[in-house]
């Protein structure tokens, strides 16, 4: 049973993550567009339509992928967690149902309309399809999260008799102090993620002669909605999570910072090796007291190291752990550097002739996935033991009667899926920018009567 | 209020079946009548804009059950692991066809997408009809309320069943011919020309088959599960629900002969609700029948969430209940002993609510 459980995590870990690349782009882009959308009824300028036009296809690629790709996870909530879901169904059932019968529905109708609407409705319905848009896909990722931050920090819920537990108060639920700062900062990853591929693609049709008026507008949006976001990633979301981090789940911080014991004055460890056996960190570059000053403001503050908890309550693959948390970190700090120097550059004037810089915009596109990947995993790894945090331990969530080999049998064949739709999705991109923005009359005839995307 | 969602979620996936019904019923047909590449574009565009909304019923659908009966979709999803896992492959091949086919043009992208469609549409269309004789016919669950069934081991319905057994398969290959005409239907209204001829010959065919095959299945609910007739025993009113189901089939067939394509699809998207409706009718208050012991059967009253307004009502309930074990000691199921009060009826085979007072957790 122990390597069912394995499993199972593994199942639900590699669905989620897979899943996730892609939602956070649309969200990302959800805004970027709206954006476009209302500076081209401003300004009334057909380019800025186009430009929007280009984005809303890819926004629109991404967004089946993230369809088909979500669906297993609400399936495996029964298939796998069959525990969990019966223990917990009561309160993560009704943000869940809210994700699905209202957001989904929202996002879904209003990009039919921002796809098949173009030439029936004029632009003043285009941006009111893509404000929709916006507000669904946003809303949607409120709900998700809600269920998440619920699962990290479990408020306004009940315990009945038979120890299943169900919501006392449905605003109590959404207004989950963690989910604060958990929304915003998974929010402003996904604007990261989505300037980092706008300006990329700018930079990549700049520095190939290509579009080059698509390319200015895609550059100049991506490196200011970017260097804006990646600075509210660091200050204050970035901070307001580790802060709230130290204060419910103060393991989870311990483990993440490779913090083995207790200290006034913690250092901040910037790189090291997490050592199991010695209960330390081999070759560590510390900033001394650094981590006491971010987490309590003070020189000397104490700050718990994992010797203050129980072993059987540390999360159970701590290496990981450490690692997902300073690659995330270390990435979000680099990416700031690099859309700080581009902006630098754009404003005074040099960007669109500065070949160097271009070519770091057009190859740092994956690492947001890889930093907003290596965030979920900080979180979610911290998270354990447990699966509803201090409620029910993830051993004791999983289906008690789907054995091992149905497991790996069924995991096999995502990880065959998804690496089939990874390549189709590159390859669909690849297609798509190798098109380009084309006006839409230069449409091939079979897709005149329906959208691109059928 | 229990009984309220469960009318939800029977009507919200009855209206799935209606309508992702008619595209997988497209996909069924489309090698059959789609023959050149202009007829395939004209039978995907009849379809392309609604697909994917149509989808989101189910989604839906699952996200209600999940919220309204918790231990039922633990129970359910988990028991049939196998065949829901490769219902998701399925439909996630299906949208990938729907999605990309037009992306590239080369003849083998486009027949390789569809056979993908064709045979994904197929093949749910199998496992959606099987997974209702599932409902039918019922589950080995546990006295703790879970289950778990192989894809198949002998395909007889017996004690140790498989997803897959003669019933299950008969009511899936029922979906199929149902459904092969919806989705003719579909197509008689979009289309004209070569495509609308093959379209509506197809249509009468899998009429008739459709006819048999029905007859077949409702001729052998008394054989996997005699309980179902007891509903309509105590309730004569739910007759009404198949004799519906007899009569729009019988119109389809008729509208079908006068080519009256719109009447033929409505009269037949009404026998698809009225024929779940009357399975639903039947298995009620029950979402899992147990095939071991009629104690361990889920019913919506044991596998509710028990939103606050729900508490209340079965705290209502409660008072009137003397003990959910004293049946099983006396060794009757207590729908039989009739000692269980209900809102509904006193004979309906199911459990009584378990006692239930509330503790307060952190707020």
């Amino acid at each position: 049973m122990a390597s069912a459980l394995l499993y199972d995590r593994l199942q639900f870990a590699t669905t989620a993550t897979f899943h996730y690349l892609f939602p956070q782009l649309t969200m990302g882009l959800a805004l970027l567009l709206l954006y476009l959308r209302s500076r081209a009824l401003w300004t009334g300028d057909e380019h800025y339509q186009q430009v929007a036009r280009f984005w809303t296809k890819i926004f629109a690629l991404s967004f089946a992928f993230g369809v088909v790709t979500g669906i297993p996870l609400e399936f495996q909530f029964g298939t796998n967690w069959a525990k969990f879901s019966n223990f917990a169904g009561g309160v993560i059932g009704q943000t869940l149902a809210m994700e699905g019968m209202f957001a989904f529905f929202l996002e879904s109708s209003f990009l039919g309309l921002l796809l098949f609407g173009e030439r029936r409705f004029g632009p003043r319905v285009q941006w009111f399809a893509a404000l929709m848009l916006f507000l669904g896909s946003w809303l949607s990722g409120y709900f998700i999260l809600a269920t998440n931050a619920w699962m990290q920090h479990p408020v306004a819920y009940t315990v009945a008799d038979d120890g299943r537990l169900f919501v006392n108060s449905l605003s109590g639920l959404l207004t989950n102090p963690w989910l604060f700062w958990q929304y915003a900062h998974n929010m402003t990853a996904a604007v990261v993620t989505a300037s980092f591929a706008m300006a990329a693609l700018g930079a990549l049709y700049l520095l190939s002669d290509q579009h080059v008026a698509h390319a200015k507008t895609c550059l100049r949006t991506g490196v200011v909605a970017g260097t804006i976001a990646c600075a509210l990633m660091i200050f204050p979301t970035g901070h307001g999570n580790a802060k709230q981090v130290f204060e419910y789940q103060p393991v989870k911080g311990a483990a993440f910072e490779g913090l083995f014991r207790t200290e006034r004055g913690a250092g901040l460890i910037l790189v090291g090796q997490p050592n199991m056996e010695t209960m330390t960190v081999d070759n560590p570059l510390v900033v001394p007291r650094a981590l006491s000053i971010l987490v309590y403001e003070q020189l000397w503050a104490k700050v718990k190291g994992l010797d203050a908890f129980p072993r059987k309550d540390w999360p159970d693959n701590l290496p990981l752990l450490y690692y997902a948390y300073h690659i995330m970190a270390g990435l979000g700090t680099i990416l700031v550097a690099v859309m700080a120097l581009a902006l630098l550059l754009l404003r005074r004037g040099r960007l669109f002739t500065t070949k160097p810089v271009l070519w770091l915009l057009m190859l740092c596109a994956p690492f947001p996935y890889i930093a907003t990947t290596a965030g979920w995993m900080t979180t979610e790894l911290g998270r354990q033991p447990w699966l509803v945090y201090g409620l029910l331990r993830t051993s004791e969530g999983a289906s008690p009667l789907v054995h091992s080999g149905n497991a790996l049998f069924t995991l096999l064949g995502f990880l065959g899926l998804y690496l089939l739709l990874g390549l189709l999705f590159l390859f669909l991109i690849a297609e798509m920018i190798r098109h380009g923005p084309l006006p839409v009359n230069h449409r091939p005839a079979d897709h005149a009567t329906t959208s691109s995307v059928y | 209020m229990e009984t309220f969602w469960y009318a939800a979620v029977t009507v919200m996936l009855a209206v799935y079946v209606v309508l992702d019904g008619f595209d997988f019923g497209v996909g069924i047909v489309y090698p059959f009548v789609a023959r050149t590449e202009t007829e395939r574009r004209t039978a995907l565009v009849s379809i392309g804009p609604v697909w994917n909304g149509n989808e989101v019923w189910l989604i839906a659908s699952g996200g209600l059950l999940f919220f309204a009966f918790p231990k039922a979709y633990a129970a359910g999803f988990s028991g049939f692991y196998l065949a829901l896992i490769i219902v998701l492959w399925l439909l996630i091949f299906r949208g990938l066809a729907l999605e990309l086919r037009s992306h590239l043009d080369h003849p083998l992208w486009r027949q390789f997408w569809d056979l993908t469609f064709a045979g994904a549409s197929l093949s749910l269309a199998i496992v959606f009809g099987a997974a209702l004789g599932n409902l039918i016919r019922g589950v080995p669950l546990n006295a703790e309320g879970y289950f778990f069934v192989a894809l198949w081991t002998d395909f007889a319905p017996g004690p140790k069943p498989g997803i897959l057994d003669w019933y299950t398969v008969l009511v899936g290959l029922t979906s199929v011919a149902i459904l092969a005409l919806h989705g003719a239907n579909y197509l008689a209204m979009k289309t004209v020309g070569e495509l609308y001829a093959r379209a509506t010959a197809f249509a009468r065919l899998s009429g008739w088959i459709t006819v048999g095959l029905t007859v077949l299945t409702v001729l052998a609910i008394p054989v996997v599960q005699p309980g179902l007739a007891r509903n309509y025993t105590a309730h004569p009113i739910g007759y009404l629900l198949p004799v519906t189901g007899v009569l729009a089939l019988a119109a389809t067939l008729v509208l079908r002969r006068q080519q009256r394509d719109a009447g033929a699809f409505v009269t037949l998207s009404l026998f698809i609700l009225a024929m779940l409706g009357s399975t639903a009718w039947g298995c009620y208050p029950n979402i899992l029948i147990a095939t071991s012991d009629p104690m361990n059967s889920l019913t919506i009253f044991n596998a509710t969430a028990g939103a606050p307004g729900v508490v209340r009502h079965r705290l209502q309930l409660d008072a009137r209940v003397h003990d959910r074990r004293l049946p099983r000691l006396l060794g009757k199921s207590p729908a039989r002993s009739g000692i269980v009060p209900s809102r509904v009826d006193e004979s309906l085979p199911r459990l009584a609510p378990p006692r239930r007072a509330m503790r307060h957790g952190k707020t």
